[in-house]
């Protein structure tokens, strides 16, 4: 725990001062940084009280949108709520309005077009490249008036009297030991008046604060891990793509829920990915050479003929739902907003407007604990948001589909007959709320899956280091280690990580005679994208600046 | 004593790329600080450090988002940054940049000129001793270690013959290698001071040049791009115990031994 | 045409790479003009017509004595204005380099470096450079007089051709300027092995050795061909070797005449840090390595059988 929560410790002198420290420059914390910035712009007597820096924003990537990966297919109602008339779609930097859509039910050789589910109908919605649409939000987020702090992570929340005070930096010029390199630079205390958490998926500091404040829910958090890539094609696609069945396996037996999308980004591009439930059971899979797989389908093949790989990337996605939501979202002087709080609707595969939703109604809560006279760390200042939260459209649609992902639990078959039901429904039926059960708990098993992976022929298909290469990763070498993992564990689970993780991060060397294996961990690979913390592990976020430099994603 | 640092925006390493029609690198995508350059601007603030006081200054010739790499310096600890930007300067070659900044760095009359080791996009590494002709000031390049003192300076020169010790006066030109330093890291209360602190960007008329910069002022052009020629058929050898030998023969047929 | 050759020296001896340029210039046609300058350096000077000048000229002043470029450029600018040589050609050294790029600025004449080729072509000079870590090839030309370009090392070889050429004395003006920088101390050869960086021969080090103490393969290795020990961020990762010969996008970025990958297998990471090196040697016992798509000589085999045995025909070679 020391690790990761501290009392402030600089000097005064040394301390940074800020209004409102946003952790994370993804789509929740930028539209909060852009909401502040609107209402402090009104009350320009309230920014005063805020400092010489009123909102500040920390970033751990190079650049905002540098760690940002997703499909993606925007629903745009959140950033025509957030841009009120000032900015118009046609001015952000998305890739067109969706025409067509198609679904398929895969086998090896075969497509079969089937209905589009209705959670799953995009009219109306945006194709968007999340990295990109990061970067334009940043500008947007400096223009009204933030201050953006890239290449630095947030390692440790600050508590004391019982309030969180702020965060504090990394340090940054450390040797593989630990050890002070002669750059040395410590990391900072930042104190804020409020902190609000929008750190993506498995939010290191969102962790540390639902377990500090007992905000968890009832139920634990599930993540999918989605891995995809981005191409330069020869010919346009027409449109938006999901597919299901092969190559994941129907059978429960296996618990392997997800499909893959294939967009089109303007009309010399498309971006693909394949995303599956960490709750699978076979050690053998790998999301990186399921993808690999997938291209060699004859429908993916020919989309993708003449074509050139430009980006890679990975990330994973909490799948949990309704019921897996914290069960408060607020706790003296901090807020959590987004992927973190696991706003994102499985089913509609959307995420990205209950972010900039969130983030939005973040920066009102916060804003309204800053009046005059207020202490916005006094219990139940900031308990606005949660209001705004549960009156919204996040928890409608939440928990409309509460149930839809868990009954994959069941097999791809049965699973799909109860999403029917519920879509049918509106998510009356059936009736009650479904468990999630930790992603680390599932039973493994071994199976031959694979000898069906795809050699990588460095055209179609690729290894896991020249995708690591595609992600623009170049995370310096001799720094410490940011994965906290045990290193000599049960066979199959060092294999099953070896497959897991889509960097190559961990590699198992030959089993003892206690049927333990050691593990080599080679964090520089490390993308940060989760997985190994939904599996037995824990990513912290490593030197301000390390890890991959997304620019499409 | 004030040091002047020059320093150079960057493409990206992975967004390298030739634009087929201007023939030029195209500029136009995300860009960063020169990483030779860090090793400059390090050495002027351990200079200033050492000193006690002085200034360090920096000095650009790019595009607008230029001061983007200017704010990462200020944020390690420069004091000013000066940025020539004048859309008639795109595509100077050696004689047109060397012009430009000689110019800029005139109007700064610095003790000290630094530059880093080479461009990461021309890999060239060759402005300063064009700077220094055009200043008229002693040179000193591939700097592995410097001291200032009393009015001169010493550098140990890194060749491909060793180290040489060479001294020259003040007001000099020091290109510094990578060797010399390890950058440090900015705090964040730097970063956060940097836009704060005293950014001039300047155009070509504000230094009296005209035509003598972009592609007009240059003596240099591009023709085609090309594909690289292939490598070569690669040569297979299968057999562990005869390897030796063919590997040999490889060698002193290609002259390498 | 009517070209100049720089035409360094050290310790006595004419600098090999300006040499390969003076035969380069002397194969373009016309007569190759060379120019040395120095102290005490007339003896060597008359030797210049063996390597194809036809007409040598020596600047001999005792303020030349030290390798400094700015003296440098005084002479040769005067000689292009002088005598109007409209193309001046240098091989890539640390000196070579700033006098060139000196010599640019004073003549406001175009350079062009990093070539590995000139050829005339449709009545005008070219020249071929790569460019971008080695993925593209450019040919650059001049616009106006002189045109200045500084040759890749080692790109062309020596030709001794026996002439006798004509030494001509020249005058010797140097600006207050250039002789600011003064020599302290000079360089003498280094009695460690190069750095990676500077090393024409790198035998580099990976996982395939098996343990670290096998380094030591690779060190006898590259002490019998003169070379360099690289390592991959892999090994270097392990502990087996250090960080300051890590070759590769997150080590250094190399490209000798000759890289021999001991053990490597070829993952982009470590190639992106050794592509562009004249000619690859790699030797590994997995015929997948990727190392073998761009090496220009592949060797599936033991190492450990191989290496050894190598380097023990090298020293015997070299004699």
């Amino acid at each position: 725990m020391r690790e990761t929560i501290a009392e402030p410790i600089d000097p005064e002198d040394e301390r940074i001062e800020v209004g409102i420290a946003i952790v994370g420059a993804g789509p929740a914390g930028l539209a909060c940084a852009i909401r502040l910035g609107q209402l402090l712009e009104e009350q320009p007597e309230r920014a005063k009280r805020l400092g010489d820096v009123p909102v500040a924003v920390i970033e751990k990537a190079k650049q905002p949108g540098a760690h940002a990966l997703s499909g993606a297919v925007v629903n745009p109602r959140s950033l025509r709520q957030l841009f009120d008339g000032r900015r118009r779609l046609a001015e952000m930097p998305f890739f067109g309005e969706v025409r067509e859509e198609s679904v398929y039910l895969l086998t090896r050789h075969n497509a079969l077009r089937i209905p589009a589910p209705p959670t799953m109908r995009n009219h109306g919605n945006y194709v968007a490249s999340l990295s990109r649409l990061c970067r334009w939000l940043a500008e947007e987020a400096e223009a009204a008036g933030a201050m953006i702090l890239p290449e630095t992570s947030a390692t440790k929340l600050l508590v004391a009297d019982g309030r969180v005070r702020g965060i504090r930096t990394g340090d940054r010029g450390r040797g593989r030991q630990g050890e002070p390199l002669a750059n040395f630079e410590p990391g900072s205390d930042v104190i804020a008046r409020v902190t609000i958490l929008c750190e993506g998926t498995q939010g290191h500091l969102t962790g540390v604060a639902i377990d500090r404040f007992g905000l968890a829910g009832e139920n634990p958090q599930v993540w999918a891990l989605g891995v995809k890539e981005v191409w330069r094609v020869a010919r346009p696609l027409d449109r938006v793509i999901h597919t299901m069945g092969w190559p994941l396996r129907s059978s429960p037996k296996y618990r392997e829920f997800g499909g893959s999308f294939i967009y089109p980004l303007g009309d010399d591009m498309i971006t693909l990915g394949m995303v599956v439930g960490l709750d699978y059971r076979d050690a053998n899979l790998s999301v990186h050479d399921l993808l690999q797989e997938l291209k060699t389908h004859p429908l993916v093949r020919e989309l993708l003929e003449g074509g050139e790989r430009l980006e890679w990337g990975a990330k994973t996605i909490p799948e949990g739902g309704f019921v897996a939501l914290p069960n408060r979202l607020h706790a003296p002087g901090v807020l959590v907003c987004g992927d973190g709080a696991g706003f994102v609707n499985v089913p509609a595969l959307k995420g990205i407007h209950y972010a900039v939703e969130s983030g939005r109604l973040a920066a009102e809560a916060a804003f309204a604990a800053l009046g005059r006279g207020m202490t916005p760390w006094a219990p139940g200042a900031l308990a606005g948001y949660d209001e705004a939260v549960r009156s919204s459209f996040i928890w409608k649609d939440l928990e409309e589909v509460r149930n839809m992902r868990q009954a994959f639990g069941h097999g791809f078959w049965r699973g799909g007959a109860l999403a029917g039901v519920m879509t049918a429904s509106k998510g009356h039926l059936p009736p009650g709320n479904a468990r999630t059960e930790r992603d680390a708990d599932q039973e493994l098993i071994f199976s031959g899956r694979a000898s069906d992976y795809p050699a990588p022929d460095g055209r179609l298909t690729f290894d896991k280091l020249s995708s690591v290469f595609a992600s623009g990763n170049k995370t310096r070498d001799d720094q410490p280690n940011h994965i906290r993992v045990q290193t000599r564990v049960p066979l199959v689970l060092g294999h099953a990580w070896e497959r897991m993780c889509p960097a190559q991060v961990y590699e198992t060397q030959s089993a003892g005679s206690d049927g333990l294996v050691s593990v080599q961990v080679t964090p520089s690979n490390c993308v940060q994208c989760g997985a190994i913390s939904a599996k037995g592990g824990r990513l912290t976020p490593p030197e301000g600046g390390s890890g991959p430099e997304y620019s499409l994603t | 004593m004030k040091v002047a640092v020059c320093v150079k925006h960057v493409p990206e390493a992975q967004a390298l790329r030739l634009d087929p029609a201007t023939k030029r690198l195209d500029r136009s995508g995300e860009g960063t600080l020169n990483g030779f350059d860090a090793n400059a601007i390090e050495e002027a603030l351990r200079i200033k450090d050492a000193a006690g006081d002085g200034e360090v200054v920096l000095v650009s010739l790019g595009p607008e988002k230029a001061i983007d790499s200017l704010r990462k310096g200020l944020a390690m600890g420069a004091d000013r940054a000066i940025l020539v930007s004048d859309a008639a300067a795109a595509g100077s070659d050696l004689v047109a940049t060397s012009a430009v900044l000689a110019k800029a760095l005139e109007r700064e009359t610095p003790d000290l000129v630094l530059f880093g080791q080479q461009a990461g996009d021309s890999d060239g590494a060759v402005l300063w001793a064009a700077v220094a002709d055009r200043l008229r000031r002693p040179l000193v390049s591939q700097a592995a270690e410097l001291t200032v003192s009393d009015g001169s300076v010493r550098a140990k020169r890194q060749t491909e013959f060793g180290y040489d010790v060479i001294e020259a006066p003040l007001p000099a030109v020091v290109a510094v290698s990578d060797a010399i330093n390890e950058p440090r890291y900015p705090s964040l209360k730097g970063i956060m001071g940097a836009k704060k602190k005293p950014q001039e960007t300047l155009d070509a008329s504000a230094l009296g040049l005209d035509g003598a910069l972009g592609e007009q002022g240059s003596k240099t052009e591009v023709y085609t791009i090309n594909d690289p020629p292939p490598r070569g058929d690669t040569r297979k050898i299968e057999d562990t115990a005869g390897a030796p030998q063919q590997i040999v023969e490889f060698l002193a047929e290609k002259r390498l031994l | 045409m009517s070209t100049l050759v720089f035409l360094e020296h050290h310790e006595g001896a004419f600098v090999k790479n300006a040499l390969g340029v003076l035969a380069k210039a002397a194969s373009l046609g016309d007569d190759a003009h060379s120019v040395v300058v120095g102290s005490g350096v007339r003896d060597l000077a008359a030797t210049g017509g063996k390597f194809g000048a036809s007409t040598v000229l020596v600047a001999d002043d005792q303020q030349l004595a030290a390798p400094l470029p700015q003296p440098r450029v005084d002479v040769l600018a005067k000689l292009v204005r002088d005598r109007g040589y409209d193309t001046v050609l240098f091989g890539q050294s640390v000196l070579a380099a700033d006098v060139a790029a000196g010599l640019a600025a004073r003549l406001d004449a175009g350079l062009n470096w990093d070539l590995v080729d000139l050829v005339n072509e449709d009545g005008r000079l070219v020249g071929k450079r790569p460019a971008l870590q080695d993925s593209v090839h450019v040919d650059v030309g001049w616009k106006g007089e002189p045109r200045l370009a500084l040759f890749r090392s080692g790109v062309f070889d020596p030709a001794e051709t026996g002439r006798e050429a004509q030494i001509e004395d020249v005058e010797v003006e140097l600006e207050d300027f250039s002789t600011g920088a003064t020599m302290v101390e000079q360089a003498h050869a280094e009695s460690e092995g190069p750095s990676i960086e500077d090393a024409d021969i790198i035998v580099a080090g990976g996982r395939g050795l098996g343990a670290p103490e096998n380094f030591k393969l690779c060190e006898e290795l590259a002490q019998a061909l003169g070379g360099a020990v690289a390592a991959t961020r892999a090994v270097v990762d392990a502990g087996w070797y250090p960080y300051s010969a890590q070759v590769g996008q997150t080590g250094k970025a190399v490209s000798p005449k000759l890289y021999v990958a001991v053990g490597i297998s070829g993952a982009i990471q470590h190639k992106v840090g050794m592509q562009s090196s004249q000619t690859i040697v790699a030797i590994n016992k997995d015929p997948n390595a990727p190392i073998f798509e761009f090496a220009d000589l592949a060797v599936v085999g033991d190492l450990h059988e191989i290496v050894p045995e190598l380097t023990q025909l090298v020293k015997e070679r070299r004699g």
